[in-house]
């Protein structure tokens, strides 16, 4: 199962057609404490790169990407119930939405584990 | 950016502990100062609020202020320095007790406040006719300057950049602190005291800006380390950083000066009239009065006023506020997410006609109006110790 990550930290994984979307380690470890999260409704559409979700700490308000252009099949409510759960597992249980695919290959340009590790790096 | 060139950031004397504690590191008011350590903004703020909390506040202005009229020493003396602070201020200094200290503002000849500050008399005899000053770091060249030019021959104006500042706040500071300061347990709020320690000198103030007790020392440069490490070995004090500052305060409904506050406005229209004494209301004789007089008697256009959002959409600084029937009343000065209170909490300026407790509020949230209401300030009671 292949897991895609953009320069926006946030991850892409595909199964089945749908594309389970949420934000990378890195991204929440630098929002630190996250006590809150705006996700967008099931059945909403978003164009790759457009504003999707929102999520806050204490300090800050970030907004979160939609990495791929699609259709918001499920949105993933417990998050938004308990937003410290984004802290403990952003990349597992604490996944934003879920899309159905307008174009798969939109996943082509984006990095792989090893590059994303690399990208962080950088910063 | 073109045309303004880039500083280098200053660093207080805590600069190479702030790295050892693994503290990240931002921009604030021209310095290198910690935001958080590895704990994080939630469990700093808590921890403060449970047990005590280590503040770097160094970077705040401090200054002695002393007459030139006067032989150090006498209640003359005194007097003369306070009507001199008082033509800046509009509080009660002459009559400040030995020890004793106020929060004031410096006024614009329009009335707004030009930044707050902390205002100290000596305790000791000898030392009357000095007032020890405490300003905000983003204002104190400007402050400093404002004295210098308004006061003149009058007073002489001493910086005292060779010393820090540290706050100790939370429910355990105060035994924290008598250990060390043996004493310092017994002054009440709003008092300071000197005390030796390891050779220096130390002015111990009972205040702080988190709405707990506690403390803010003033401690010479070259003993800062040391003594902030001695804070640091109980097991109650944890080093706290500006994130968990800023949300401490707005909980306690405490300004933050250029944003609740601001040169246009007045502290009436900020709800700080406290700050105006009693014999100053009748007598005036301060800069701004005949605005600050005339809102006294007849209520300001605007009131700051606390805020809670009803969900759970934090509502940050410069969101629109609008009456519950859609008409643009005002604007959050300060807001965000309270860890105590365990949801938003926010502070803003709404036409006085709306400033009541319990109106209902609309804020603009990313497009949306998310409803909120006008409450009490301060959002978590302030625990300060009266003796």
């Amino acid at each position: 199962m292949t897991v895609k990550y953009t320069k926006e930290h946030e991850w892409v994984r595909v199964e089945g057609g749908v594309a389970v979307i949420g934000i990378t380690e890195h991204a929440a470890g630098a929002l630190g404490d996250i006590v809150f999260v705006e996700l967008p409704e099931a059945g909403k559409a978003f164009k790759q790169n457009g504003e999707m979700a929102v999520v806050e700490s204490v300090k800050a308000a970030s907004d979160v990407y939609a990495p791929v252009t699609g259709e918001v099949v499920e949105a993933n409510g417990s998050i938004v119930d308990d937003p410290a759960s984004v802290n403990a597992d952003p990349e597992g249980a604490a996944w934003f939405v879920k899309m159905k695919l307008a174009n798969p290959s939109e996943l082509d340009a984006m990095m792989d584990k090893a590059a994303y590790d690399a990208f962080v790096e950088t910063l | 950016m073109a045309g303004k060139e880039a500083k280098p950031l200053k660093r207080t004397p805590l600069h190479g502990l702030h790295l050892s504690l693994g503290a990240k590191m931002v921009e604030f008011a021209g310095y290198e100062m910690p935001v958080q350590y590895p704990d994080g903004v939630l469990k700093e703020h808590l921890h403060t609020r449970q047990k005590a909390g280590l503040f770097d506040v160094s970077h705040m202005g401090q200054a002695f202020l002393t007459t030139t009229r006067a032989t150090l020493g006498s209640d003359e003396a005194h007097g003369d320095v306070a009507s001199a602070i008082e033509s800046l201020v509009p509080g009660e200094i002459r009559k400040l007790k030995k020890g004793g200290m106020r929060y004031s503002v410096l006024l614009s000849e329009k009335g707004g406040v030009l930044d707050d500050l902390m205002i100290t008399r000596p305790a000791l005899d000898g030392e009357q006719g000095m007032l020890f000053i405490v300003v905000n770091a983003a204002m104190k060249d400007a402050d400093f300057a404002l004295m210098q030019s308004k006061l003149g021959e009058r007073t002489k104006l001493e910086i005292a950049d060779d010393r820090s500042l540290l706050a100790l706040q939370g429910p355990s500071a105060a035994g924290v602190i008598d250990a060390i300061l043996p004493g310092a347990g017994a002054q009440t709020f709003m008092t300071m005291r000197k005390y030796n320690w390891n050779g220096a000198v130390l002015f111990a103030s009972r205040c702080g800006y988190t709405g707990e007790d506690g403390f803010e020392i003033s401690v010479p440069d070259d003993h800062v380390e040391a003594f902030a490490k001695k804070l640091l070995a109980h097991p109650d004090v944890a080093p706290i950083g500006l994130g968990a500052r800023d949300s401490l305060r707005l909980e306690a409904g405490l300004c933050l000066y250029g944003h609740d506050l601001n040169k246009e406005i007045s502290p009436v229209e900020g709800a700080i009239d406290f700050v105006i004494g009693k014999r100053r209301r009748e007598e005036g004789g301060f800069p701004g009065a005949s605005r600050i007089l005339k809102e006294l008697a007849e209520g300001p256009a605007k009131l700051r006023v606390g805020i809670k959002p009803e969900g759970r959409a934090p509502a940050r600084e410069g969101v629109e506020i609008q009456s519950a029937d859609g008409k643009r009343i005002g604007e959050i000065t300060s807001g965000g997410f309270g860890p105590t209170v365990g949801g938003p909490i926010a502070m803003g300026y709404v036409e006085k006609a709306y400033a009541a407790t319990g109106t209902s509020l609309q804020l603009m949230v990313r497009g949306k109006a998310l409803p909120a209401s006008v409450v009490e300030l301060p959002f978590v009671p302030h625990t300060y110790y009266r003796g």
